[in-house]
This record gives C-alpha cells, structure tokens and sequence, in this order.
C-alpha cells in the first residue's frame, strides 16, 4: 500500500468552452475497488479515458503506477490494464473466439488464453458463432472477458453489468470479488445500481464534470446525514403519544420514525420498552438514497 | 512489429472473409482476358490483339476501376471502428496509432496487391502463350507494378477520408467525390486548359500538373511505352514531354507515401 496505483491531481480537462472534468483529485490503492457514479455526461467516462492515457489532463497531473499514462513510458504497462468501453459493437463478423484472440495477441497472449477467458465468462458454447448472432448479454460477457485479458492489475469498467441477467451479474461480482483478492483494482462506473454496494470500498460521485463526495458507504451515509426508517409494528397509535419518539413522524409517513444516525439506539431502545411491539423493520439509507441526496444538494446549491 | 502484423493479419482476413479477394481478382481476371482477347474487335478481327492496344486498353480500365476499389475496400477502416467503439478500445492496448494504421495498410495492402497479380497476371501467362514474346512479361509486370502502387496510393488516401470525417456514410460520400476528381474530373479539366487557353500551358508545365493525380502518373507510366497511335487525348501531348520511367515510379511512390504519412499525422492529433 506504499504508493497507490491511480492517484488524480487536480487533473481536469476541457475542451474549448466546456469544462468536461473539473479539478479533480483521487487516490486508488492497490486492491481497492471504487465505485464511480453519475448520470450521462457527468464526467464519468471522461475520467477513464484520462487514466487510460487516451488523453491528456489540460491541468493537474494522472498518474497510474507511477507514470504518466498518455507517456511513452507507460507503454508496456497497458498490458496489464484491462477496459471495457461503455458501448463498443465487436467486429461483427467474426466468431467470439476470432475477436477475443485478435485482442489478446494484441496484449502479448495467444489464443489459448482467449478459449480459457471465454470459459470464464461462460460463452464457450458459442465461441465458434459470428458476433452478429450474440445476445445483448453474451456481447456484453464478451467485452468482460476481454477487459479480464491477462489478469490486469487495473480494471475500468464501463457500465459493466448492463444487458447481463441476474445470473450472470452475480456471476461478475463474483469476478471483481476474485479480482480484488488476487491485488487487482477496479473502478465500477456506472449509474447507481443495486447490488453494486458490497462490492465496492468507496463510491465517488461525479456531476457536470465535477466531485460531489467520495468516501467509503459509511463516510458518505454520515456526510449526508441521511435518517435512518424505523417501522415497529403493533403498538397501535402509542408512538404519536409518546413524547420522546413522536417528534420523528412525519406527515407523509406516519407509521414511520425518521431518526438521525446517532439517535438510532436511544430510539430503538425506548421502542422496545414499549409492550405491544412485535416486530421492527430499521433500513438505513442506500446507496441510490445517498447518490439522490448528494446530487439534488448539489443542483440546490447551483441554484443559489 | 509482431503488432503491426497481428493488425495486418487480421484486416488481410477479413478481406478474405468478406470476399473481397475473390471478387476483385474475379473482376480484373474476367476484364483483362476479356479485352486481351476482344480488344481487337473494334478493329473488325477477334483474337488476340497487339501489345501495345491490350496494354493500353487494360490502363484505361485499371485507372478507373483501382482507385474505385481501393476507396471501396478501405474507406471506412477507422470511421468504422470509431463508431462501433473498438477504435478507442485498440488504443488503450499496448498499440500505438501509427502501428494500428500501418498494420492496417499493411493488411488491406496485400489484398489489393494480390488481386492485382493474380486477376492480370493471369491474363499476361495467358497472352505470353499466345504470343510467345517476353516483351510480353516486361509490359505487364510495369502495368502490375504500377498498378499495385495506384491502388496503394488511393488506400493511404481513403485512410485521409477516414481519419477526416466522423461518420461513416460521410467518408462514403467524400470517398466517391475523391474518385470522381481524380479518375474524371482532372483530365477533364486539363483538356480544357489544353484546349481553352491558347499558349496557356507548354508540355513540361503539364506533364508537372499531372504529377498531382497518380491516376495520370499511372497512366503515363504504362502508356508512353506504346505507339501514340493507342493513345490519345491529353496524355498523347504529355507523352512527348515524358519523364523517363525511374521519375514515374518515384512520383507514384510518393503517391503513396505522402497521404501515408499525413494519415499517421493526423491520427496523433486526432482527438477520441
């Protein structure tokens, strides 16, 4: 954990007028996986091109594994840097097996490499089958396992999980999971999505080319300071007379205790003194809670 | 340089996939045969005809017909996998985009220089037996040679369309134009600076000006052999002012070079 494997300063880029990236700056260590939200146009894609070295940061500096990535320096540390584009259609009229060998041996790997990726993703049944005849998901798997080409030290992946069935998004995470364990980084960019939460250790979240909050879950639930639902069940009305919960109800959720992280315990505690408790439903936020809440703090603020 | 291949490799499949080798190889074997055997038919005789006519028509043909397919085969190589996305997928690979443009060249290269070959080498064997004169081999490998360097040179210049435009039926658009300018429109408007302006150009200023299209230079090469009575036209005029062939072959060569080495250009500026 010496040096970390991505670091961003204050690197931004602009093109003509428009600021697609602001002063941003980011550290990824080694075995990290960080999760980058946004909606369209937020800079998301943008920022994966400047660690990709695909362009240049017009100010601040990017640095992958010490070095420049846009440097001739960094040229034979590509190999071990794997991508997956947001939207890329392969060479359509070539079998699964013809695209992904092409990629690899372009990476220094032959084609038995490619059969065992195909494997791993799961497409070997149609490894022999022109890519204009894939499903949205088996394009989608074969783009994963070209991103997977030689076990990169460093992933970027493009809305990863999108065409892919719950089998087969289980089947990913499970991938970046492996990945992470064996030292690998990734960075998730995607819209918010769920299931993403216990995969990632810190979420980052981009708007109009801009870093809203970064941070892991926990740092980001507290910045927002976003309450905790309570709902109890069967106390019947005795809550709105009680004077140490009834301050937590609202108008448009009245069976439902809105409480601050820090009250959670002494409300939860004076719940269960109660006798007609039977049950407890206690939900703090999401991840998409935490992006909504971040996000429209930030248009209000525009606004302002 | 093993990634230079691999590119090459790959576009050189997939000329054969899409039967691409097949095809133009089929069409300059069927014309050429064709006219060596029927060339004479203007002249009231079937059979083979002369040397210099089968020549001189198979030129008329090839300039039309290379720069086509050369445009044809090669103008969408990187508009095309700008917009299915694999462009900027190649270029965070250890690849560099002179490598992916030469590999390139290379592989689409070798599709147009082995139709070539084999669709008018064959009929030269053919016509060799007919005639049983080496004069025969030494014409054609001049047209073959120079042939497959006009069809090097419009594949360097549809990779300029390429690299220039930013869709695909846009490239096709400015692919046709070229051709037409090229193949039509500049001997035309030579004629008509020949013909129009009295004392307006002397025959060395005009064999200069035919050095800006290696249509012309193409021409040039493969008809100032032959008796004048074959040719006719602007060219006939050019021919008496002509460069020797060693000067041809080099414009042609630079005709290739050139627009190569503004692509690669072009290329590194260009912004994904």
């Amino acid at each position: 954990m010496s040096t970390p494997l991505v670091s961003l300063t204050d690197a931004g880029i602009s093109y003509q007028q428009l600021d697609a990236l602001k002063s941003v700056t980011m550290h990824l260590n080694q075995g990290e996986v960080m999760g980058l939200f946004g909606h369209n146009g937020a800079g998301k894609t943008t920022m994966m091109k400047l660690i990709l070295g695909v362009i240049s940061p017009s100010r601040g500096t990017v640095e992958v594994m010490g070095m420049a990535p846009d440097s001739k320096e960094a040229w034979h540390c590509r190999s071990k840097v794997g991508y997956l584009p947001e939207n890329v259609s392969f060479y359509e009229q070539l079998t699964g097996l013809e695209v992904l060998t092409y990629f690899a041996k372009l990476k220094g790997f032959n084609k038995k490499q490619a059969i065992d990726l195909l494997e791993q993703v799961g497409i070997t049944h149609a490894m022999k089958r022109q890519v204009k005849t894939y499903s949205k998901g088996m394009r989608q798997r074969l783009g994963l396992a070209q991103a997977f080409i030689g076990e990169p030290k460093l992933l970027l992946l493009d809305e990863p999980t999108v065409g892919l069935d719950p089998i087969a998004t289980r089947d990913f995470y499970k991938t970046v999971d492996q990945l992470k364990s064996n030292g690998s980084s990734v960075i998730l960019c995607s819209h918010v999505l769920p299931g993403v939460e216990q995969h990632i250790d810190r979420a980052m979240i981009l708007s109009t080319g801009q870093l809203l909050a970064m941070g892991t879950l926990a740092d980001l639930r507290q910045q927002a300071a976003l309450p905790v639902a309570i709902k109890p069940f069967g106390l019947n009305g005795s809550v709105a007379n009680d004077s140490k919960l009834n301050g937590f109800l609202t108008a448009n959720c009245p069976n439902t205790l809105l409480v601050p992280e820090q009250e959670k315990m002494k409300v939860l505690r004076q719940l269960i003194s109660h006798e007609g408790l039977d049950d407890l439903q206690v939900e703090t936020a999401n991840l998409e809670q935490v992006y909504q809440h971040f996000l429209s703090e930030h248009e209000s603020g525009e606004k302002k | 340089m093993r990634q230079i291949l691999t590119v090459a490799n790959k576009e050189f499949h997939d000329g054969l996939r899409n039967r691409w080798l097949i095809s133009i190889t089929l069409i300059f074997a069927l014309l050429s045969i064709g006219l060596t055997y029927f060339g004479a038919a203007a002249s009231g005789a079937v059979g083979v005809a002369s040397l210099s006519t089968t020549v001189a028509s198979l030129a008329s043909l090839a300039v039309f017909l290379i720069p086509l397919i050369a445009l044809l085969l090669s103008y969408d190589s990187f508009v095309g996998e700008q917009e299915s996305g694999t462009l900027l997928l190649l270029l965070t690979y250890p690849l560099s985009k002179s490598q992916l443009l030469l590999g390139k060249f290379i592989g689409q290269g070798s599709i147009i220089a082995l139709a070539t070959l084999l669709g008018f080498g064959s009929s030269a064997i053919l016509l060799y037996f007919q005639l049983g004169d080496i004069q025969v081999l030494t014409s054609f490998s001049v047209f073959i040679v120079s042939a497959i360097l006009l069809g090097l040179s419009f594949t360097a210049i549809s990779y300029l369309i390429s690299l220039s435009v930013s869709e695909k039926s846009k490239a096709a658009g400015f692919a046709l134009i070229t051709w037409f300018l090229f193949a039509l429109a500049f001997d035309l408007a030579l004629l008509a600076l020949l013909v129009g302006v009295e004392q307006g150009i002397t025959q060395a200023g005009l064999t200069q000006l035919m050095m800006l299209n290696p249509a012309d230079i193409f021409r040039l090469v493969n008809l100032s052999g032959l008796d004048s009575s074959d040719v006719n036209g602007a060219l006939a005029v050019a021919i008496n002012a002509s460069l020797s062939q060693g000067q041809l072959f080099s414009a042609l060569l630079a005709w290739v070079a050139l627009p190569l080495s503004i692509a690669i250009f072009i290329f590194k500026r260009k912004k994904l």
